[in-house]
């Protein structure tokens, strides 16, 4: 079974993702969305209506395909026009229509192009404006920028948002890259083997992960497993950590630090948590640098830290202390 | 990328030599048997459509009188075109018979397609002439498909006209042809994109739309190849009409076999032969000038 007992609300006019790995099911609900697939069981309704049993050309979503599936045969104009041509919309009202969103996806005066003769990037922008033209209550997208090299996928992150933002249209986006879906959404669901582990705003999933997997796969987080007593838990092979939460005492928990909420230094004062440790690697990133550090007791610990002006950069081997406060923690029951 | 950066080591010349004798080497045979076996003939073909033909002498003098034959005896130009009438029949009933067929083996069946498109094969592999005899029989005075109409009540007396006719011809060429057909038409429809259906329905078009928006222009290429295929040697045809055609069925091809076989003319049948690759050739050049030659190719 690709999909189990799903269950959530897209608001109008907002920028929802379906997060998760390959093969959690992220890809089947968006083709039951689209029609392409129906569910066994459940109801599914796009705008008010009770989809069951419409064929995916009834249905007021468009798609965006994971390879864009342009028609290869038209030219820019001809592909765009598609779903108007179908509809049998008058031809002055096509022209117009495509125009404007020619405008739109910043494609205007390439309309006689070949799809062979874009750039991906243009393919894109072509893809999107097919969709979009034809006014669809909800677009769906599949992966749409998978097949772009970074930069052009950091490019379409921010033209995506700005022509959602410009149509108002609402829009399901199915990725598994954490950065475009934090970016781009107003909310996210995260999906795991066919499931969905949390929905929240961007922010909220990030900052309060409410279960194991969606604490590691959204940033990268220290994962470190202990027992409860008394606002603090004991960690195997690190020792006694405080968080925030209140638990049940002695039940199994787990606790997540991010790295950029670790404090690495030479010295550390006022830190709930402090342990002494040695510098393993070190990775200069020019804004930040990546530290992959080992505590006395062997414990392992990556560490994000921002390089403002006049910060003392560590090298391998050094002997530095870490902290972190209690609230830069989230704590989760087994 | 990678030849560039391997030839840097070795001067450039070398490269060149020692990449050009290997295409050499692999060419040769099939242009040694290009120019003796095709190359050679056609162009004896040629001069020898400028001599003439005294009883069983040739004599090698230059003139125009074969082509001006062709041109001012009717009977000739007219079985060239009642043989490219022919040729267009049986090809598209061949298509019309075959599309469907790889339409469905392509989009339709999962498993065990590509043993059903071999089995779709049978008739192809069954000797030319068995499957002509074969139609000779069915369709013969005391044949099958007599006996089945008396049999029904439909008809008295056996037709004659089934047997020797134009009829029987295209009946059995198209039989012969229209599993070859299904093959390049199962191609290109196997390498579109099938998302592209998908998103063409996601798009508001029905099946049938779909089918006439997208699928059909894509397989397009395909079916040309299939055209090709059968078109031309169909118009050049002349053992399927001799055996099944009778009297009304004979087709240009047969005149031409008669100027080289029994007339034993052959600077005239040297001429019609290029009269009608021409006719071929340039119609072949309009088809494939649709497509493009490199989309024909790629579909095949």
């Amino acid at each position: 079974m690709a999909v189990d007992n799903i269950s959530f609300q897209v608001e109008k006019g907002s920028f929802f993702s379906l997060l998760g790995p390959s093969g959690c099911g992220k890809t089947t609900t968006l083709r039951m969305i689209a029609g392409f697939e129906e569910p066994t069981s459940g109801e599914l309704y796009v705008g008010g209506e009770l989809m069951s049993g419409v064929p995916p050309f009834r249905r007021p979503t468009n798609l965006i395909f994971q390879h864009l599936a342009l028609f290869p045969h038209m030219n820019v104009y001809e592909n765009i026009s598609f779903g108007l041509r179908m509809s049998k919309t008058p031809t002055d009202e096509i022209r117009k229509d495509v125009t404007e969103i020619l405008d739109v996806v910043h494609l205007s005066g390439l309309e006689k192009r070949r799809i062979k003769e874009l750039s991906g990037g243009q393919q894109q922008r072509v893809a999107i404006a097919r969709a979009l033209v034809n006014q669809p209550t909800v677009l769906l997208l599949d992966e749409p920028l998978g097949p772009l090299d970074l930069k052009l996928r950091e490019e379409m992150v921010v033209e995506l948002k700005r022509i959602q933002r410009e149509v108002g249209t609402t829009f399901v986006y199915v990725t598994h890259d954490q950065g475009e879906a934090l970016a781009m959404s107003n909310k996210i669901a995260v999906m795991n083997g066919g499931r969905i582990e949390q929905i929240g705003a961007a922010a909220e999933i990030y900052e309060r992960p409410s279960s194991p997997f969606v604490a590691s796969f959204i940033g990268r987080s220290n994962i470190m497993k202990g027992r409860y007593v008394d606002g603090e838990v004991f960690v195997d092979g690190l020792g006694r950590i405080k968080i925030s939460s209140e638990m049940d005492n002695g039940s199994s928990v787990l606790v997540s630090v991010k790295p950029e909420n670790i404090s690495l230094g030479r010295e550390l004062t006022e830190l709930d948590n402090t342990f002494k440790a040695t510098v393993r690697d070190a990775y200069f990133q020019g804004a930040n640098t990546s530290y992959k550090v080992e505590l006395e007791n062997g414990f392992a610990l990556s560490v994000l830290v921002q390089n403002v002006h006049g910060m003392e950069l560590f090298g391998q081997d050094e002997h530095v202390k870490v902290g972190w406060n209690r609230e830069g923690s989230v704590a989760m029951a087994l | 990328m990678k030849k560039e950066s391997g030839a840097k080591a070795i001067p450039l010349g070398l490269i060149r030599k020692r990449k050009r004798l290997p295409v050499l080497v692999n060419l040769t045979p099939s242009l040694v048997w290009y120019v003796l076996f095709f190359g050679i003939p056609v162009g004896l073909m040629f001069v020898y459509s400028f001599w003439k033909q005294v009883y069983v002498r040739i004599i090698p003098i230059f003139t125009l009188e074969n082509y001006v034959a062709f041109f001012t005896i009717p009977m000739y130009p007219l079985l060239l075109v009642k043989s490219l009438m022919m040729a267009v029949g049986v090809t598209l009933a061949s298509i019309a018979l075959a599309y469907p067929a790889a339409y469905y083996l392509a989009l339709r069946i999962k498993k065990h397609k590509y043993m059903l498109m071999l089995i779709l094969w049978g008739p192809f592999w069954t000797s030319y002439l068995l499957i002509v005899l074969a139609w000779k029989l069915i369709l013969g005075y005391n044949g099958a498909l007599n006996s089945l109409l008396i049999y029904l009540g439909l008809i008295k007396e056996p037709l004659t006209a089934l047997v020797y006719s134009p009829f029987a011809t295209i009946l059995a060429l198209v039989h012969i042809w229209a599993p070859w057909l299904a093959f390049p038409i199962f191609v290109s429809l196997e390498k579109m994109d099938k998302s592209l259906l998908e998103a063409a329905a996601d798009l508001g078009a029905t099946p049938r739309q779909a089918f006439l928006r997208v699928t059909l222009p894509l397989s397009m290429p395909g079916v040309l190849v299939a055209v090709l295929f059968v078109f031309i040697p169909v118009v050049g045809e002349f053992v399927t009409p001799s055996l099944i055609g009778g009297p009304g069925g004979i087709m240009f091809g047969n005149v031409i076999e008669n100027l080289f076989h029994r007339g034993t003319n052959w600077p005239m049948g040297s001429a019609f032969s290029f009269v009608m690759l021409v006719v071929v050739m340039v119609t072949a050049i309009l088809l494939i000038r649709r497509i493009g030659l490199q989309a024909l190719m790629e579909s095949l």
